[in-house]
């Protein structure tokens, strides 16, 4: 598209002397600096820390300060940190628990959320904003005092553990009475208060695939005799795997490196791998293994899980597109 | 649907008494007169005059909120730029290597991005002597960084699905590429922006794991002095501080909820008048 030429003289005339950077900027320099900014600042923010993490993490352990050495007298790559970290017990149940507690929370969460998204898109459309509302309210509220939240009920004294102390003793048998149920500093808290904490991750992209589903198929399968469970089983569940992959995925990730939830309602005798790389930096002052152990949760837990889920994602799309 | 399941009604109360059970028994907790938090002893609001009272709580939470305004307008901005740079450019170099930057931190467990922020100020202070000393900028350099994504995310979304064609008429007719972006697409997306905003802003004002590894003596934002309160147990100041935090935030998205639907809605009404004054 030309412009007129007034308007094109009246562009020449006005800024004659600042033309060159004005007629960069309205022809390509305006989209350089958008994309340059956030990508520099990313890479120097982001990019650049994990970078040295990764050389810490094969650098080696001095009595100076920084405690460390890189190159030098020192080798270049050394893997003594890699080597302890694989044959140290403390590590590896610290990643066994991690894991353990991380996929009982993202099957909970799962368990729970689904019958909540899937509802979720059955009730009226007034209701539903309001009950999305009520999903996403927890989720901008602190996140720690949520944590907080379940200690107050989790106390031996609470109304709460009370409540459940009671109805055990009514159902057991009376040999095995208690007087409050240990709830507190313990893995079945961590992973309460994990499925607790990360349930609106579940519900959200569960609830964004099933909200797109075309209830169509669902009445055909009705008409051709399937029961409701059976169209549930044959339909909306495949269906909604890729929303199920991505809930899981938004869970069990946070929730391995979690660091508020063991350190206020978990078992102190059995760390999580966040309090190890925290403990590692700040009280042994060994940033090797604090790095490497940093490197090992993501090689190990994150990059694989998304490699599958980005894989698995590719491959239902596939499925999805044959007749 | 008009069948609608028992058992989903069934799960849904369910799950929304388990959302909020936890919260309102914190918040009765909060009034409660007795030393023992947990134990009722009678209504009060102590706790609340105490709050008042402490110079450590006003102090800690006047620098969450500085730190959460100068972080969450920087991360809106660079969070901006990502978005439209993801939607609207398609072919640049690097892009792949970019939409990977843009959504590693939104999955990287906090821990990580923490020890490895740490590890590079650390190594910054040796290298160039800045910073000399970890706090306030060190802070909200790193919560600029972890919040941009987030606001990248909600508005390359929301580029996605806005329609691409009032763009393309305004380039018709005649204006510049970087015109449309000011006068067209900006505009489109002033919601989203707004919304990024307010979630890098209470990202930040929550956050404790980053902050905890990027911030210096001297310098206690409001979720690590609550931290440092909490390890110790359930106490009713905290419980008080939590309701007001809780009521805030929460009356906070409401409104700002009700004004964006409100403005969504004006904005559908106006499109429907200007069309049906077209026909």
């Amino acid at each position: 598209m030309t412009e007129s030429p007034d308007i094109a003289a009246r562009h020449a005339s006005a800024r004659p002397s600042k033309g060159g950077f004005l007629r960069w900027f309205n022809r390509r320099g305006w989209a350089d600096i958008t994309i340059a900014t956030p990508y520099v600042w990313l890479l120097v923010f982001f990019l650049v820390p994990f970078i040295i993490v990764i050389a810490m993490s094969v650098a080696t352990r001095t009595p100076t300060s920084p405690p460390f050495g890189f190159g030098g007298d020192h080798p270049l790559i050394n893997t003594a940190t890699y080597e302890r970290l694989f044959s140290d017990s403390l590590y590896i149940r610290a990643f066994l628990t991690s894991i353990r507690n991380a996929a009982f929370a993202t099957v909970l969460c799962l368990l729970i959320g689904y019958p909540m998204a899937l509802g979720l898109t059955r009730v009226s459309k007034s209701w539903r904003n309001i009950l999305l509302m009520l999903v996403i309210l927890p989720f901008w509220t602190s996140f720690l005092l949520r944590v907080y939240a379940w200690m107050g009920l989790m106390g031996n004294n609470s109304w709460f553990n009370k409540l459940l102390t009671s109805a055990y003793n009514i159902m057991a048998p009376e040999e095995w009475a208690v007087r409050s149920i240990q709830m507190m500093n313990t893995n079945f808290a961590v992973v309460l208060v994990t499925v607790y904490s990360y349930l609106p991750f579940m519900i959200l992209p569960l609830y964004a695939n099933l909200e797109k589903l075309d209830l169509t198929l669902n009445e055909a399968a009705e008409d051709l005799g399937s029961r409701p469970f059976r169209v549930f089983l044959d339909v909306t569940l495949p269906l909604s795997v890729p929303g199920i992959i991505a809930g899981g995925l938004l869970v069990f990730i946070p929730a391995s490196g979690e660091l508020i939830i063991p350190g206020l309602v978990g078992n102190p005798s059995q760390p999580m791998i966040g309090r190890v790389i925290q403990d590692e930096f700040a009280s042994a002052r060994d940033w090797p293994m604090a790095s490497a152990v940093a490197v090992a949760l993501l090689l190990l837990l994150v990059v694989p899980m998304m490699l599958y889920s980005h894989f698995e994602a590719k491959a239902h799309e596939k499925r999805a597109m044959e007749p | 649907m008009k069948r609608k399941s028992r058992f989903l009604v069934t799960m849904l109360c369910f799950g929304f008494a388990f959302f909020y059970v936890p919260i309102l028994s914190m918040m009765v907790f909060s009034f409660n007169n007795a030393r023992l938090a947990t134990v009722w002893g009678g209504f009060s609001t102590k706790w609340y005059a105490k709050l008042f009272e402490n110079d450590q709580v006003i102090n800690a939470a006047i620098l969450s909120v500085k730190i959460a305004l100068l972080s969450a307008t920087f991360a809106t901005i660079l969070g901006t730029m990502a978005g439209l740079a993801l939607a609207r450019f398609k072919s640049f170099r690097g892009r792949t290597l970019f939409s990977g930057l843009v959504t590693a931190p939104l999955i990287m467990p906090e821990v990580i991005t923490g020890i490895s922020s740490l590890i590079f100020f650390i190594m910054l202070a040796e290298w160039v002597g800045w910073p000399a000393q970890r706090g306030f900028a060190t802070v909200t350099l790193a919560h600029i960084t972890f919040s941009m994504v987030f606001v990248t995310t909600i508005v390359h979304s929301r580029l996605s699905e806005a329609d691409v064609s009032v763009e393309e008429a305004a380039m018709d007719l005649g204006s510049r590429p970087w015109q449309v972006m000011k006068d067209v697409t900006l505009p489109i997306i002033s919601p989203a922006i707004l919304s990024g905003w307010l979630l890098a802003f209470t990202i930040s004002l929550d956050d404790v794991v980053i902050t905890s590894f990027t911030t210096g003596p001297g310098n206690t934002t409001l979720p690590l002095l609550i931290w440092s309160k909490v390890k110790l147990g359930v106490t009713p100041d905290v419980n008080a501080l939590a309701t007001i935090t809780v009521c805030v935030v929460g009356i906070g998205v409401i409104i700002a909820g009700i004004i964006m639907n409100a403005a969504e809605r004006r904005r559908e009404r106006d499109a429907q008048l200007a069309y049906q004054a077209n026909l």
